[in-house]
């Protein structure tokens, strides 16, 4: 007869006992938002795609295999090593969704390939994002996070990371092509990863939050004190990759900037406080256009007093409204 | 947070502010650095709503889901339908995060659409350092212009 002490049975979930609020919130928000790649007419791209330059279709292919590699291993890593550190069975339910999507996003670019490039061009690119210096290093110092023994909460600052700022030196390329008119197909299926990811980096952050907080002072200063290191150390990385993958076409700068402007973004989802000033994280309106289009400009202070707006009309009518 | 005083150097005609921020935290770590004082409507229904007595802008985290649907938080939904809390409101500031695109801060569209008032301004997350300079510059302005939002 087998020994079966080590075996740990779970509970059942029970979804009408909560022991965080969150849990269910974001299950909603994540399963609401499903989608697949087919949802998106990519072949739309086709004599948009024809119009690109030799070297901007290998940089757009390289971008998305390097994006690729990201989801694989947010998919197959990051979102697993997160599971076993869960403070809640909904929490760990949650997981799964995200380790789902990102299985979905890491197709979602093979779909954008067969529809837009040879079997060549691809193939020689995933060549490249495997011999890539960076890239590599940038995968090495996430892999060596998840790895397992490490602590939890050092675990959930590199996923953080990973969601809320190492995908944004790619992401800006369908934003950059989107805002010329181009591949806006394209943009619209990334438009849903960069929606998803929000959703993952806000609450892989705020159970961050919510397990810093029991700690000593000290530990939480440690933790803090981790996180921004390890910013600077992906930080060096990203401006490398940046450089090798944007320096010809003139976009360097650019998507510095919006690196910066990402770095800040994935610091708040962990609670903690921004590092890059507004003058190096200032976006160029047409990226920020781009990711949020018709809402770029929401300034009622700055203008006279007099331009009266209203809210637009959104479908959003809840039953909850008395008037 | 439940600073319901407010710091002697604030203006006693600048709106005053009341927001809601779930336990993320980013709105609250907002108002908090904008140093204006606050009342919070709270998270749980079981605790005591905050009531409005005068003239306040609200800034109002977005929840929507990829519809649209359900931007508002409920308890800020319960709040509002309080009329005697919506004659005191001067406008609505909607926080979100770009990623969700077209629906950026939407909670911000949906106050100043069914409450009748200005789309002060959208920020991002828990605020840049540029969002505190104007969001804290405009409501400064607006109590130098108390006549502005009249419909």
């Amino acid at each position: 007869m087998k020994d079966m002490t080590d075996i740990r049975i779970p509970r059942a979930i029970n979804w009408n006992r909560l022991e965080d609020d969150k849990d269910l919130e974001v299950w909603n928000r994540l399963t609401v938002n499903f989608w697949l790649p087919e949802k998106v007419p990519l072949s739309n791209d086709i004599p948009s795609w024809a119009t690109l330059k030799d070297f901007e279709k290998t940089l757009t292919i390289r971008v998305f295999t390097g994006l690729t590699l990201l989801d694989t291993i947010q998919n197959t890593v990051g979102a697993p090593s997160l599971m076993p550190d869960a403070v809640t069975p909904h929490e760990e339910a949650v997981l799964t969704n995200v380790a789902f999507m990102e299985a979905v996003h890491a197709r979602s670019y093979s779909s954008i390939f067969s529809t837009l490039c040879s079997t060549k061009e691809v193939d020689e690119a995933f060549r490249w994002s495997e011999e890539n210096p960076h890239l590599q290093a940038k995968a090495r110092a996430i892999l060596e996070t998840y790895a397992p023994g490490n602590d939890p909460l050092k675990r959930k600052i590199a996923s953080v990371f990973l969601e809320s700022f190492l995908f944004y030196s790619g992401f800006y390329l369908p934003m950059y092509w989107s805002s010329r008119a181009k591949l806006t197909n394209t943009a619209d299926l990334i438009r849903l990863i960069i929606r998803d990811e929000a959703v993952h980096g806000y609450y892989i952050g705020y159970k961050f939050q919510r397990g810093m907080e029991k700690l000593p002072e000290a530990e939480q200063q440690a933790l803090k004190d981790y996180a921004y290191s390890l910013l600077f150390e992906l930080y060096e990385i990203e401006n490398q990759y940046t450089e090798e993958l944007y320096d010809e076409i003139g976009l360097t700068e650019d998507v510095k900037t919006f690196l910066h402007y990402n770095a800040n973004k994935a610091l708040q989802n962990l609670g903690f406080e921004a590092l890059f000033p507004s003058e190096v994280s200032e976006v160029n309106p047409a990226i920020l256009a781009a990711l949020s289009p018709d809402s770029e400009n929401h300034d009622f202070f700055s203008g006279s007093g007099s331009s009266y707006v209203i809210g637009k009309a959104v479908a959003t009518e809840d039953e909850d409204w008395d008037f | 947070m439940g600073a319901e005083v407010r710091p002697p150097s604030v203006p006693e005609n600048v709106p005053e502010i009341i927001f809601y921020s779930s336990a993320s935290g980013n709105t609250v770590r907002f108002v908090e650095r904008l140093g204006l004082g606050a009342k919070r409507i709270p998270i749980s229904p079981k605790e005591a709503m905050p009531a409005a007595t005068r003239s306040f802008v609200l800034i109002c985290p977005t929840y929507a889901d990829g519809e649209g649907r359900g931007a508002v938080p409920k308890q800020v939904i319960r709040f509002l339908n309080d009329v005697a809390n919506r004659a005191h409101l001067v406008g609505v500031i909607g926080t979100g995060n770009r990623n969700f695109g077209t629906l950026f801060a939407s909670s911000g569209d949906v106050i100043a659409r069914k409450c009748n008032v200005p789309l002060l301004y959208k920020f991002e997350l828990a605020g840049f350092d540029r969002d505190l300079t104007r969001v804290r510059a405009g409501l400064e302005k607006l109590g130098m212009e108390p006549c502005s939002t009249a419909t």
